[in-house]
């Protein structure tokens, strides 16, 4: 059986998040992030920043309600229970800070099948409310037994 | 610069995660469930474990969040709630105050990620 790949290059509409401290402050405790950047506004405005930072792999945060839809469009169709996490790239821009309105639009970027698996590459572009990118990424998800 | 890390993620620390993430997929919080689809219990969330890398990373080069530029992994195998995690990294490449590490992350000699590379930007 060879792989539908008949989604390639689908776009998805934008998804938007808004980041809040409260939001940071959980995701930074949850990854033992110590630097107080991260829960002190005073300590964040002292190193340069608008606002509390979030850490670089916040991106997951802001990103996860674009790509999860497209990673669950059944037109993809994905096997889940077959499904791993292959690969992980992210490439930043400008930081991203408490108080921020991320707009995230996920596409795929590539569906294609070797050695008995399923390579289905995300890729998602996320700009910041003054339009100017804070991060770009790419999500691999490998299926077995396509 | 050498990166390494050292974290043991405790029993629940996948339920946090889940929650600051937004992923809960039963295989990261459900041993129940995750037996049943023929993991070992309950498996870490791969981005949790490239979140240590990114820590460890950023750690090494100073701590300023705005110094990671860039960062790539493979997953690999499964991470496992309460048993230590351990980040390695070296300097690959350096130079105009850019810095590349290329590293792993592994658990009891099991690797859970591999191929990692950061780029990093000295501040």
């Amino acid at each position: 059986m060879s792989l539908d790949t008949s989604a390639k290059g689908k776009t998805y509409p934008p998804y938007e998040y808004e980041v809040g401290k409260e939001k940071i402050r959980e995701y930074a405790q949850a990854v033992g992030e110590e630097n107080p950047v991260y829960f002190d506004r005073d300590a964040a405005k002292a190193a340069g920043f608008r606002d509390i930072p979030a850490p670089p792999m916040f991106a997951v945060v802001y990103s996860a309600g674009s790509v999860g839809p497209a990673v669950l469009d059944p037109e993809v169709g994905i096997d889940f229970a077959m499904m791993v996490h292959g690969g992980q790239e992210f490439d930043w821009g400008e930081p991203v800070c408490s108080g921020d309105v991320i707009t995230t639009t996920t596409s795929i970027s590539d569906i294609r099948e070797a050695g008995g698996m399923g390579f289905y590459e995300f890729e998602s572009v996320s700009t910041n409310q003054d339009g100017r990118e804070v991060v770009r990424a790419k999500w691999t998800n490998i299926v077995r037994g396509v | 610069m050498e990166v390494e890390l050292k974290v043991t993620p405790d029993r629940y620390l996948p339920h946090r995660y889940a929650g600051a993430s937004g992923d809960f997929n039963p295989i990261h919080i459900d041993p129940v469930f995750a037996k049943q689809v023929g993991l070992p219990g309950n498996i870490l969330h791969g981005l949790y474990s490239m979140a240590q890398v990114a820590r460890a990373c950023t750690e090494a080069a100073g701590s300023d969040p705005r110094s990671l530029r860039r960062l790539s992994v493979q997953f690999r195998g499964m991470g496992l709630p309460e048993e230590e995690i351990t980040v390695t990294g070296t300097v690959t490449e350096e130079g105009d105050g850019r810095i590349v590490v290329e590293g792993e992350a592994e658990q009891g000699g099991r690797k859970i990620i591999k191929k990692a590379r950061a780029e990093l930007e000295r501040r």
